[in-house]
């Protein structure tokens, strides 16, 4: 177990609530012996309950007693020292040095990804890049999405040629939703159907609308490019990009604001350069990649 | 942590204020702060500083694009100037500043939707950060973030979706608006696939987030409903009780979940018939004989929440406790009394109020309590606290009511010593529960009234005549105790007449 998966010594030892609470008399419990062993034992047969089952006369005022099971709400004072020990825990934990030094440091290696040579000196880097870029990527496009989910709509939507015709007739459009069944005409109803009913955002990346009319037969399996790109900042280098399927534009501009070049007192402050980042630059999903992923070993 | 701040913490709990978040941070107290673990926030940066910062982290990964043919292994440029940020973040001013420059949010968004593999896991920290503030505006300008947080759950790294989850979860709890956004995004059937991961790390922020949702306000309406009609709860169960084995980190996690959806009382029906009564039971058994003898670090963190899931399950209308008939109970109850009650005394109030619900009803455990020879246990507690004080007797009571068999076991422990002291407290709640219990000792088993007269109980008794919402019943006690031994004089009706004489 990581360090981290305890709670640390620091609010264990001075952040209990209760640890201040004044100590009356709290001295050990004194239990009778053998109760260890009776627990381990199983379940005996009980002693018969002394056999007083008549019903017995209910208190009557100025008493009240009534044996009661109490049902406590989450705000109920009994539960206070509980749960501020458990929003010192939660407050405490920190991932320790300790436990990201433990992480072992492997002799350099490269990603054994055909194409792809990026290098690294830990299993979890490792694991990471791979993941990003290689678990779900289309055997088709080489395009990498974040999800199977998104990765089977996508396989569906462009590489199955059965789709545009089925399109014509039925909703053919699913939800990027996992665990939402609704389909949809086109892409767009699906979009309008993410934005009004999911909240999402509006320029969701991974539903990026088409921008040229064309049949998945159009996005052939690109030849050139990528093999020299390990990450997926891809640049522009064909048509092609332009034709993109639900989502990951390549093409898409990124907006970022940019300061003057020289910050300083003197800079005129609300004055935001909107920067474009040349549209052959893509900070999504959208990079085409010369090597094979894993679920088309080729 | 000093004692006037645990009191901050107790009144903000009262006001239900109290919000909890997780940090996940690589860097150690010690690297960062002092031996006191105290954090270094870095200070505040200026308007222009800021926006230089996202400038310069936008430079560098156009840095890393003008390389892009070349360099095949990660450029420390570009990640610096993304870690720089990141620790600029910690501070709040600089936060606020942040999600209010225009665009930021938006640049975070599209490296962490990139597969600039390093640079995604800088800008989820970077969101993480964010997501720590304490500034309800900062959680709201993460709003366009969390579909994407989603969106990214179910690949990746162990440490990223940790990340993800941990940030969602800090988000969930400071904003309505962000949960209201969440739920129609799809997170109940996310988590519903997600729990089904191998990785404890996984499972551990995954129920991190639900304990955050399922202690919403409007959890019990808006999100309980949700969370019963999917795969969610058996695999809570499951967890919860396989903690021991497995991991114990995401156990008190699902424990807690599961502690927020019982006290909702909303669906303990669900809960019940899913077996959640025996199988957090057996937990219990289970932990209370594994504990060690020593400290068992952490382990209260899942033991308070089961107790709690328990005693709120036991406190339904629906017959459960026959399942349940198992003197063992009794047995654990005690050992984590015992093996919690210095460091931890809280525990104390979350058993008796166990012992109270098993004992309510039942003459099983009443019976088997004393025949256990727990009793004197049971009384060791009764100065422990006001609240244990009350508890205590309440339990007494229940044992008391049973009748006479029960009481002639009270009076032979000897428990009447012990009630002497206690009547002298000056809390008007526990003198008033000491009181019911010596009625009913009275009432079922004479000759503990007379006993209490020899011990001088006519005077602890006299010295509560004057205190409004104790004079009735200590009056009428004395008359009960007045009347000469053996005198059948000990019915309600009696005592009722006597009370308004
Ligand atoms: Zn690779
Ligand atoms: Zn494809
Ligand atoms: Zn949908």
């Amino acid at each position: 177990m990581p360090a981290r998966k305890c709670p640390p010594p620091a609010s264990r030892s001075a952040g209990c609530a209760c640890a201040l609470a004044p100590p009356p008399s709290r001295a050990m419990l004194s239990l009778p012996p053998g109760l260890r062993r009776r627990l381990r034992e199983g379940p005996s047969s009980p002693p018969a309950p002394p056999a007083s089952r008549a019903p017995l006369p209910s208190p009557a005022p100025p008493f009240a007693f009534a044996p009661r099971r109490l049902r406590l709400g989450p705000h109920h004072p009994l539960l206070e020292d509980g749960d501020v020990h458990r929003h010192l825990y939660l407050q405490g934990v920190l991932s320790s040095l300790a436990e990201v030094a433990e992480k072992p440091k492997v002799s350099e290696f490269s990603c054994h990804i055909s194409g792809c040579c990026q290098a690294f000196d830990t299993l979890e880097g490792y694991e990471h890049h791979y993941n990003t870029l290689h678990r779900n990527v289309c055997s088709f496009c080489k395009r990498s999405f974040p999800s199977g989910h998104l990765l089977d709509i996508h396989i569906l939507e462009w590489h199955d040629s059965l789709f545009q015709i089925m399109a014509e007739k039925q909703n053919m459009y699913k939800c990027l939703v996992e665990g939402c069944a609704e389909k949809f005409k086109s892409s767009k109803d699906r979009k309008d159907h993410l934005v009004t009913v999911h909240l999402y955002p509006a320029d969701f990346r991974f539903d990026r609308p088409k921008k040229v009319k064309s049949g998945p037969k159009h996005v052939s399996s690109p030849k050139k490019q990528g093999g020299s790109m390990p990450m997926d900042v891809s640049m522009e280098t064909s048509e092609q990009f332009q034709v993109d399927p639900m989502e990951i534009g390549p093409s898409e501009n990124m907006e970022i604001p940019q300061p003057a070049a020289s910050p300083g007192p003197s800079v005129p402050e609300e004055r935001l350069y909107k920067s474009r980042i040349p549209s052959t630059i893509c900070f999504g999903q959208g990079a085409t990649r010369g090597f094979k992923g894993p679920r088309k070993k080729v | 942590m000093v004692t006037s701040s645990i009191t901050a913490l107790r009144k903000a709990r009262r006001q239900e204020q109290l919000v909890s978040k997780r940090l996940l941070r690589e860097d150690t107290t010690a690297e960062e702060g002092g031996q006191d673990g105290a954090e270094i926030v870095p200070d505040p940066l200026s308007e222009d500083e800021v926006k230089s910062m996202m400038f310069s982290m936008v430079m560098g990964v156009l840095k890393v694009l003008e390389l892009l043919r070349g360099v095949q292994r990660g450029s420390e440029d570009r990640k610096r100037s993304l870690s720089c940020l990141r620790w600029a973040l910690r501070n709040k001013e600089t936060q606020q500043k942040f999600v209010r420059l225009e665009g930021s949010i938006r640049t975070l968004i599209g490296l962490f939707t990139s597969s600039l593999a390093d640079m995604q896991m800088e800008a989820a920290r970077c969101l993480h950060e964010l997501s720590h503030s304490s500034d309800p505006a900062v959680a709201e300008a993460c709003l366009p973030v969390t579909s994407y947080l989603l969106t990214y759950l179910s690949g990746h790294s162990v440490e990223f979706t940790e990340l993800c989850l941990y940030t969602l979860g800090n988000l969930v709890v400071e904003s309505e608006a962000v949960r209201k956004q969440l739920l129609p995004q799809g997170v109940i059937p996310v988590l519903a696939s997600c729990i089904q991961s191998p990785h404890e790390a996984v499972l551990e922020g995954l129920g991190y987030v639900l304990s955050q949702l399922l202690q919403a306000k409007e959890a019990p309406t808006e999100i309980i409903p949700l969370v019963l009609d999917s795969v969610l709860p058996q695999h809570m169960l499951r967890l919860v009780c396989s903690g021991l084995k497995a991991g114990i980190g995401a156990a008190v996690e699902f424990a807690w979940s599961l502690h927020y959806i019982i006290c909702s009382h909303t669906a303990n029906t669900a809960l019940l018939s899913l077996g959640a009564l025996p199988a957090l039971t057996s937990l219990l058994l289970d932990l209370a004989s594994e504990i060690p003898e020593d400290a068992p670090e952490g382990l209260e963190l899942l033991i308070c929440p089961v107790l709690r899931c328990l005693s709120n399950l036991l406190a339904e209308e629906t017959g459960c406790e026959v399942q349940i008939q198992d003197e063992r109970l009794l047995i654990a109850l005690f050992l984590i009394l015992q093996c919690f009650l210095q460091q931890h005394p809280f525990i104390i109030q979350e058993c008796l109020w166990l012992l109270n619900n098993l004992t309510a009803d039942e003459h099983f455990f009443c019976s088997a309590l004393l025949s256990l020879d727990l009793l004197p246990a049971l009384l060791q507690l009764l100065p422990c606290s006001q609240m244990a004080s009350v508890l205590v007797l309440t339990i007494l009571c229940n044992i008391a009511e049973k009748g006479p068999a029960y009481c002639q076991q009270l009076h032979q422990q000897p428990a009447l010593p012990l009630l002497l002291p206690t009547l002298a407290l000056p809390d008007p709640k526990v003198v008033g529960q000491c009181l019911e219990l010596l009625h009913l000792l009275f009432l079922h088993w004479p000759e503990a009234a007379a006993d209490f007269v020899r011990q001088g109980g006519h005077q602890a008794l006299e010295q509560h005549q004057s205190i409004p919402e104790l004079q009735e019943r200590a009056q009428a006690l004395l008359d009960i105790i007045g009347q000469p031994l053996g005198a059948s004089a000990f019915s309600p009706c009696h005592a009722m007449l006597s009370a308004f004489s």
